[in-house]
């Protein structure tokens, strides 16, 4: 029965490994071709990340389905409305001015960028910088607009599981047909060559 | 494997094609769910290792601390499955950039807003991302994937609104 619960050095290791190979592979490593998604020339952060959460959350559902994985047994997000809106408008201003997010910052790094290492030093001021200010004034802003029957649009407001599934599969078609859409009408992604010659190379 | 051009240089292949790469990243995320409960992240590990520094250098004042406390109150989480996690990430996308001919040393960004600018701003968005991952209790990878692929309601929410200001602020400031 799933999960296995195993959260060692080698679990770890090996889920991060499998983790860094893709998001090197999907071209998460460059600043380059993370921020052409805000420029909306580039869409292969929504696709791929679209892409992964329809997968994964199908192949839950299937398991769960299956009796392979008893319900609740993974570990779901706390609905803190407050918390994920201002943390995630932050995020992305942070990824907007400096070209990365947490994850792909590592990936950056790995791939010999030096910005990328300057990004991860700044992520550790601003985690420090939050646990100083950490009391009552972000404890209670945190807490504002918090659902408290349940964590999921199942749970909180009935909806059922099949139908936000379904949803969440024709907002996927969506993102590749709006997506190549605008990479038609744009400059279009960010090949390889390009990213790894850098922001502003000339071919 | 790399095989040199004729000017010598080593052949870049090109990126997965996004379908595939988010196939696989689900595939991946789904495994990681099978084996240890919970999804990918990365922004954890940072706080780890502040909270790792602070239990080293200044033992009381990070046992004293609100956020950190219940952290460090089984010990120094260096060694967290995140952390190992991160530091897999960052060998898995090496073997990634070397097997494809991807890796080179640069300061990428310094030739679109000057150097000085770009280490400046890679500064800020770093600092920013690692504020707002904790008032969020995760990041991209943390809260917005894995979060979503449980349908969470927090990830949409963190999902909407990191794009809409990603949006806007990349036509205010240029970051690269």
């Amino acid at each position: 029965m799933f999960p296995l619960h195993l959260n060692g050095m080698l679990s770890g290791l090996l889920c991060g490994i499998l983790f860094g190979f893709v998001l090197e592979n999907a071209g998460f490593g460059s600043p380059l071709k993370l921020s052409a998604q805000f420029r909306l020339n580039d869409w292969a952060v929504f696709k791929v990340m679209f892409t992964a959460i329809v997968v994964t959350a199908f192949g839950l559902w299937a398991l769960r389905l299956v009796g392979l994985m008893p319900p609740d047994s993974v570990a779901v997000p706390q609905a803190l409305v407050m918390a994920s809106a201002v943390g995630g408008a932050l995020v992305g201003a942070g990824f907007a001015i400096g070209g990365y997010c947490p994850g792909t910052s590592v990936a950056g790094l790995a791939s010999g960028r030096v910005d990328a290492l300057v990004f991860m030093v700044g992520l550790l001021i601003g985690t420090f910088a939050f646990v100083g200010f950490y009391g009552p004034a972000i404890r209670g802003m945190m807490a504002m607009g918090s659902i408290v029957d349940g964590d999921t649009f199942t749970d909180a407001y009935g909806v059922s599981e099949p139908l936000v599934l379904a949803l969440l599969a024709v907002a996927l078609v969506a993102v590749f047909f709006f997506g190549a859409w605008f990479e038609r009408r744009s400059a279009g992604p960010v090949t390889a060559q390009q990213a790894v010659a850098g922001a502003g190379a000339s071919e | 494997m790399n095989t040199p051009t004729r000017d010598g240089r080593p052949t870049v292949k090109p990126f997965w094609p996004p379908l595939a790469a988010g196939v696989a990243l689900g595939l991946v995320l789904l495994l990681t769910f099978l084996m240890t409960g919970h999804g990918l992240g990365a922004s954890g590990a940072f706080t780890d290792v502040v909270a790792g520094a602070g239990l080293t250098v200044a033992p009381e004042a990070t046992r004293a601390n609100s956020y950190l406390a219940p952290k460090v109150a089984d010990g120094n989480p260096m060694g967290s499955w995140m952390t190992w996690e991160v530091l897999g990430v960052f060998i898995g996308a090496l073997v990634a950039a070397f097997l494809a001919g991807r890796f080179r040393v640069q300061l990428d960004g310094s030739r679109t807003v000057g150097t000085t600018p770009r280490l400046v701003k890679a500064l800020l968005g770093g600092l920013l991302a690692g504020f707002g991952a904790r008032v969020a209790g995760g990041c991209t990878s943390g809260l917005g994937l894995s979060g979503a692929a449980t349908l969470g309601i927090a990830a949409f929410v963190f999902l909407a609104l990191f794009f809409a200001t990603g949006l806007i602020v990349s036509r205010l400031v240029r970051g690269i």
